[in-house]
């Protein structure tokens, strides 16, 4: 009792100065100085219509880089924590019983999967454009694993397939940061290609390529993730 | 209708710590963290947002010479881009050792973890 009397003292602490804040908020009228640089310089210097993604991957890019990182991290802990001798692995799949996939799901599955995976890969090769980019088109991707785990819990997946995929896009990304140190202004600078003209596919630079890997990765990662959560045999 | 957004993000943050700090199953903390994260996403996004102007992407409404006039803050954006994607490991991760919990306790009541008690 005395424990809900605490929750609620500091719930209602808290939401007094949200509520402060709330009231004493006024939206900005005019960009900000950061926001208004890179309204003004985003498109003449790198090329880039969605101004998002040039903050994302070419002004805080080594911010994102860490963040891969983060991701990066987290797929390998959580396969630390749930590796047990007998868990998880390619060959080693739980045997249970499971009934027939339903027809709807297994059809329905067969032709969304191809689908799903394309709105991936245009979410991720137009992130310079549209709203969208790499963690978003491979998170999609990922969801395409996740319906094909949904249909049969039992698939096998290739887990070095992910993990090479996953490798091989970091060192990418990373790669592709050192070439802008030779070529260009700096690290991660994205003018090691022709910006090329506003609004058209091939443009921007690198960030088409770094969102592709970045998508790769992303979708890599997060696949071996729910691959992972789904793979440990029942406790017996 | 910023200020709806915003009271509805803190509403959000408010439930999710509540939740979290009721609860005694991990799998509802687990959620109500969830629940707390889209509230403190929603909050920045409220706060980049201007009334009146549009999202930061120039295309045939928005061209390169009005768009100090006419989009919207980028850097809450994407900061909340980056928010999400770390949300989503952290909770891979919670529900990752709340598997490992279940196993060695075969519950998930956090009042039966008393190791770390004192």
């Amino acid at each position: 009792m005395t424990k809900r009397i605490f929750v609620f003292g500091m719930l209602i602490g808290l939401g007094a100065i949200f509520i402060d804040l709330l009231l004493s908020y006024t939206p900005d009228s005019a960009l900000n100085q950061t926001a208004r640089y890179y309204a003004e310089r985003t498109a003449t210097d790198l090329g880039a219509a969605n101004i998002v993604a040039a903050v994302i991957v070419t002004y805080r890019g080594l911010d994102t880089l860490g963040e891969v990182t983060v991701l990066f991290l987290t797929a390998a802990i959580l396969v630390m924590v749930l590796y047990r001798d007998h868990g998880i692995g390619i060959n080693k799949i739980p045997n249970r019983f499971l009934p027939p996939t339903g027809e709807m799901l297994g059809t329905g599955s067969r032709l969304l999967v191809p689908l799903i995976l394309l709105m991936g890969v245009y979410l991720f090769a137009n992130g310079h454009l549209t709203p969208g980019g790499g963690f978003q088109g491979g998170a999609i991707i990922a969801s395409a694993v996740l319906l094909l785990l949904l249909t049969n819990p039992n698939q096998t997946f290739n887990l070095q397939l992910f993990s090479l995929t996953e490798s091989i896009s970091g060192i990418g990304f990373v790669v592709i940061g050192v070439l802008g140190m030779f070529f260009a202004g700096g690290f991660l600078d994205n003018r090691i290609f022709p910006i090329g003209q506003l609004g058209e596919l091939f443009s921007a630079g690198a960030i088409p390529v770094i969102y592709t890997l970045i998508g790769l990765k992303v979708g890599a990662e997060f696949s071996s993730i729910l691959v992972h959560l789904s793979e440990e045999k029942e406790e017996s | 209708m910023v200020l709806v957004v915003l009271a509805a993000g803190f509403m959000l943050i408010l439930l999710g710590l509540y939740g979290a700090l009721i609860h005694r199953n991990i799998l509802h903390m687990i959620v109500s963290f969830s629940v707390a994260d889209t509230g403190v996403n929603l909050v920045l996004i409220a706060v980049g947002y201007m009334p009146g102007r549009t999202a930061p992407i120039l295309d045939s409404n928005v061209s390169v010479a009005d768009a100090v006039e006419r989009i919207i803050d980028p850097v809450p954006q994407a900061l909340v881009l980056t928010a999400i994607v770390i949300g989503v490991g952290v909770t891979a991760l919670m529900l990752a050792y709340a598997y490992r919990l279940y196993q060695t306790k075969g519950t998930l009541d956090i009042s039966k973890f008393t190791e770390l008690k004192w």
